[in-house]
């Protein structure tokens, strides 16, 4: 498998470790306790598209968002995780504001 | 040695053979001779050699079945000593001047196996024999059982010793691949290469062409391999084009990126001084023309095992590209005319054709024709009833169409059940081919993304249509590269026909089938009953079957008996063969050997060592050394006179508490952290407060993971208004890392923060000890100011050392003495060992190894890996306090949960044996007193012990349930290993200075 890395390429996957699933969300110190139990523990395993994270700590070290089909190993989309996690705190906060 | 016989059988010359040169080689321990281009079978064939090994259950004679990689009963070891190769297939073996091989699975030797009578016990070895036989007593097993059976079954011996060659990887990028070089694939290729695209074209074989260089059919009028060679010659000269001959493509992954073989120097002797044996290659490929032939199915039919039953298309191999006649007079089993070609090479060669035995009805297929053609008798609808001669085919009963049989004496049998389009590589990522009655094969159907199946591998049998085919798919391949790729001319071919009528077997209205064998898979021994009898047991899913019979699990991974098992299963369970369903096919398509996959990451190449810049000179003061990870560091340092190591390490522990030692500690993590934000981010990171380190002090910071547990401890020190240098344990060095950036890029991206690991950067000198100041008072400049009010514990500094070195001087102590943490550019580490040692000699200097370290820090009750080991959480480290419960930090909900801070848990404590002799040992697990030896009982474990010069015992760290509230109770050490228990006192895990006094000094 290889993947695209927005700062680096197409790369092989020796490059990359696999880290879960990216749709989860950190919840906020004062959540309930099943909160940080589904977010620590519980993880969906679909069959199909899936957002993921990969770390590419033998490149450039970003933190990437990758969309791959779990039973093709497609790649979808690529993207730097830290360029997603800006873009949803943007939308948020506007949000927040129309709100 | 006897005298090389006369190659009796080479009738012609073969196009692949040079018979200008002669090579020797020896099988069994007897010389024989051949020509380059020669396989191992083929050279021995010449010869009239037929008997090549033993079956694997039964040890039955076998000998040749095919030319090509599917062999599945010529296996034989390959070469001697530390090069001995087991199982290889004789096949595909090239001959070379000096060549050795033996046969493998007989004793004590081929032509008589004692083992063979294995064949009268069939009803004990038959379909889930190891399932059934060998069930009870359980304990006979491992004993009795499989040593039996591993010494009765099975094929050869692997080497005893390490191989000694070279074993390389590499990585290519092509914009087409084509993987095989038969009449499809140089189409391919030419039409790819002609457009300017970048070309790989892979052939295992030798020499490209394929089939062209089995069959005698022309091109153009001139023999087919002429063609192969001239398209090879047009290729060699296209910059942007490579053939790579005798390279595998065994599998098919993600993302168009293909593993292939380069058997580079398995066709010599020894490989040239520094040439790799094989090469590994993973291709990258945008598009891929799978041209990968077809493999000829045997039929099955009573002992259709004896040597000299084989396949019609691998005779014409030995015939046409090698000039051997398997036989002198031949009997056709065929149910198609690719069959009939056999007779007609056969018959030009001279060697007579005693029957053709078509399995069609009279009327359909040119056999009738053929048959008068070679003066042979024709059996239209007939079929071999059974077959004759133990070590070698003698005659035949055939059963014409009526049902009359009759004996026909011959000495071999070329068979042709019709051809089977290899398309494992279509099928290694999951995409299931489709069955195709009228050419009774599988054919790909959906294809994984950028790959195309041309020629025979997409059943495509005829020749003129095989190099349309291959053309079209190397010019659209290389359009959608974007190359304007147009169709080159193509040869002209003489038409054939293939005319198949579905033939798997020929068991039914036989009077001798009842007893004898039709073997279906000849390498694992399976046999159609042994199929009709897992039916009747119901295993009738093919997975099934497969696991219950070990069918098509070999090392042929049942390229020539899938197929034939899957009609009979069919046919027995009376469903279609769609409906019966096909395996998919695992990569390799060959075997691929363990070696190959390693390459050169053998030894330190596949595990580095990292070397402290101290490493050189700690080697000169005769260190013993410790690998810690992949890090070497010096364990102790042994003086003359000293007796073990126990007085070594006591010395230097006395040596840190008395006076003054030091230790490489570079191997920790170091990570340089800069930014605004640095501060709010370690806030987040620590379990403890950051907020207000001032600059030029330091803290010791526990890190959790996100579910509460501990994960790594440090310090970092405050450089600098923005920056930060942490340390990490030596374990965790890239684990925190990792760790560090995810929390930043992932869950906290507003912040403003950099990391970079500076581990490899500064070397880093612990000096501990009463001392240390005096020492250091020497090394650094002037100008700083060392005294404990200017510089206190905990204190850092950039300052610089022996007259304008850059340095950083941190004062810390994981040995509770006055201490401190000096580092410099690395490529000043081992200078700063040497100086140390000069001018720490006038206050008893000494260098003290990890062994020293761990007795210094058991005796100060600090924390390390074993106390840190995944399981344990702050509270359980005594820790419990350090938790903020003012900010959200990695683990601070997690470690809420009311058993993570329960007091029960077991949390860390001292020990120390009652009798100061008693020896402690990690591991050991505390009871209290008297308690029964059962896990109910267990309240804890000892995770760190040490003999302690300083107090004068053995001394443990340990976790025991409500362990700070027992202080002096008396608890019982089980060590189920040994079998002992000792009795314990409960202590505070501090040992040394519980006051923290001397820190301060």
């Amino acid at each position: 498998m290889r993947l695209t890395c927005p700062s680096c390429g197409s790369r092989g996957l020796e490059e990359f470790t696999y880290r879960g699933d990216a749709s989860v969300r950190r919840p906020a110190a004062d959540a309930s306790e099943q909160a940080w139990v589904d977010y620590v523990y519980l993880r969906d395993n679909p069959c199909g598209r899936h957002q993921e994270l990969w770390y590419h700590g033998a490149g450039c070290r970003s933190w990437l968002v990758v969309t791959r089909d779990t039973r093709t190993h497609e790649i979808f989309d690529v993207r730097n995780a830290r360029d997603v996690a800006l873009t949803e705190r943007q939308t948020d906060a506007g949000q927040g504001e129309i709100a | 040695m006897s005298a090389a016989p006369a190659q009796i059988f080479r009738v012609r010359s073969g196009n692949g053979v040079d018979t200008s040169q002669t090579l020797h080689f020896s099988f069994d321990g007897k010389t024989y001779t051949g020509h380059p281009g020669d396989t191992l079978a083929s050279a021995l064939l010449a010869h009239g050699v037929r008997l090549f090994g033993r079956s694997f259950k039964y040890h039955r004679p076998r000998g040749l079945l095919s030319a090509g990689p599917e062999e599945p009963n010529a296996l034989v070891e390959l070469r001697d000593g530390a090069r001995r190769e087991p199982n290889t297939r004789v096949t595909v073996v090239e001959l070379f001047d000096g060549l050795n091989a033996s046969s493998q699975n007989r004793w004590p030797s081929l032509s008589f196996d004692a083992l063979g009578m294995n064949g009268l016990f069939t009803s004990v070895l038959g379909a889930g024999f190891y399932y059934k036989t060998f069930m009870w007593p359980a304990s006979f097993w491992e004993k009795l059982y499989e040593p039996m059976i591993r010494r009765a079954a099975g094929l050869g011996r692997a080497a005893d010793e390490a191989d000694p060659d070279l074993y390389e990887k590499s990585t290519a990028f092509c914009d087409v691949l084509v993987v095989g070089s038969g009449p499809a694939g140089l189409a391919a290729a030419l039409a790819a290469g002609r457009s300017g695209a970048r070309v790989i074209l892979c052939e295992q074989d030798a020499l490209p062409g394929g089939r062209l260089r089995d069959e005698s059919a022309t091109l153009d009028g001139k023999a087919g391999w002429q063609w192969a060679e001239q398209v090879r010659q047009e290729l060699a000269g296209m910059p942007e084009v490579r053939v790579m001959t005798r390279t595998c493509v065994f599998g098919a992954y993600d993302g168009g990126t293909y593993g292939a073989l380069e058997r580079v120097a398995d066709h010599v002797a020894l490989p040239k001084d520094g040439q790799p044996r094989q090469r590994l290659w993973r291709i990258v490929a945008r598009e891929c023309v799978m041209a990968t032939g077809a493999i000829e199915r045997p039929v099955v039919f009573p002992n259709n095992d004896r040597p000299g039953v084989m396949l019609a298309g691998a005779v014409r191999t030995y015939l046409n590209r090698f000039g051997v006649s398997p036989g002198r007079k031949a009997v056709l089993y065929i149910c198609n005319d690719d069959g009939l070609r056999t007779a007609l090479d056969l018959r030009r060669a001279g060697v007579a054709i005693a029957a053709i035995v078509d399995s069609r009805p009279a009327g359909v297929g040119g056999g009738a024709q053929v048959a008068s053609q070679c003066g042979a008798a024709f059996f239209p609808g007939g079929a071999i009833a059974d077959c004759y001669g133990h070590s070698g085919v003698k005659a035949v009963l055939v059963r014409d169409a009526s049902g009359k049989a009759r004996s026909i004496a011959c000495d071999l049998v070329a068979m042709s059940g019709g051809w089977s389009p290899n398309v494992a590589l279509a099928t290694h990522l999951g995409n299931r081919p489709v069955w195709h009655d009228d050419l009774c094969a599988f054919l790909p159907s959906t294809l994984p993304p950028g790959m195309v199946a041309a020629g025979a591998a997409a059943g495509v049998f005829d020749t003129a249509e095989a190099l349309h085919d291959g053309a079209v798919a190397g010019q659209r391949a290389a359009v959608a590269c974007g190359f304007a790729a147009t169709l080159p001319v193509l040869p002209e071919a003489e038409p054939t026909r293939y005319a198949i009528r579905a033939l798997f077997h020929a068991l039914k209205g036989v009077p001798s089938a009842k007893k004898a064998k039709a073997f279906v898979d000849f390498q694992n021994d399976v046999t159609a009953k042994d199929v009709a009898l897992a039916a009747r047991e119901g295993f009738v899913s093919v997975e099934h079957l497969k696991r219950y019979t070990t069918l098509g699990m070999a090392t042929d991974q049942g390229k020539t008996s899938n197929i034939n098992a899957l009609a009979l299963l069919a046919e027995i369970t009376e469903r279609t063969i769609p409906q019966t369903g096909t395996t998919l096919i695992r990569p390799p398509v060959q075997p691929v050997a363990i070696e190959a996959l390693a390459g050169p990451h053998r030894g330190t190449h596949f595990k580095p060592t990292r070397l402290p810049p101290t490493h050189q000179w700690a080697e000169e003061q005769g260190a013993v050394f410790t690998a810690n990870g992949l890090w070497m560091r010096a364990q102790w340092f042994p003086r003359s006179g000293e007796t073990d190591w126990l007085e070594t390490v006591s010395r230097e522990v006395r040596t840190v508490r008395e006076a003054v030692g030091f230790c490489d500690v570079t191997t920790l993590g170091k990570i340089d952290i800069q930014g605004p934000d640095a501060a709010e981010f370690l806030n987040r990171i620590y379990v403890n407060a950051w907020l207000k380190l001032a600059v030029g002090r330091v803290r010791y910071g526990l890190m959790l993971r996100e579910d509460g547990f501990a994960y790594d401890d440090g310090t970092t020190a405050r450089l600098g208004e923005n920056h930060y240098v942490m340390t990490t344990t030596t374990a965790n060095a890239g684990g925190v890392m990792a760790h560090l950036e995810f929390c930043h890029q992932w869950l906290w991206p507003e912040l403003d923060v950099q990391f970079i690991s500076v581990t490899d950067e500064w070397a880093q000198i612990a000096v501990a000890g009463p001392k240390s100041r005096a020492v250091l008072e020497k090394i650094v400049d002037a100008s700083f100011d060392l005294s404990n009010e200017a510089f206190p514990y905990m204190a850092a500094a950039e300052l610089t050392v022996c007259g304008g070195v850059a340095a950083r001087l941190f004062r810390l102590s994981f040995s509770g003495e006055l201490a401190y943490e000096l580092a410099v550019p690395a490529r000043y580490g081992d200078a700063l060992a040497r100086l140390l040692m000069k001018v720490g000699e006038p206050f008893g200097i000494a260098p003290y190894g990890t062994e020293a370290l761990g007795v210094l820090r058991i005796e100060k009750g600090h924390p390390a890996g074993p106390e840190l080991n995944g399981q344990t959480t702050a509270h359980d480290l005594g820790m419990g306090r350090l938790l903020s419960t003012k900010k959200d930090f990695i683990g601070s909900r997690m470690a809420q949960r009311p058993a993570l801070t329960d007091p029960a848990r077991p949390t860390l404590i001292g020990i120390q044996p009652v009798n100061p002799e008693d020896m402690l040992v990690a591991g050991s697990h505390l009871l209290p007193q008297g308690a029964s030896a059962t896990a109910t009982s267990d309240q804890g474990w000892l995770s760190s012990v040490a003999w302690s010069p300083s107090v004068g015992s053995w001394i443990g760290l340990g976790f025991l349930t409500n362990g700070p509230a027992r202080k002096g109770e008396i608890v019982s050490v089980h060590n189920l290993l040994a079998g002992t228990i000792i009795a314990a006192r409960i202590v505070d895990p501090v040992f040394v200075d519980p006051k923290g006094e001397r820190l301060h000094g």
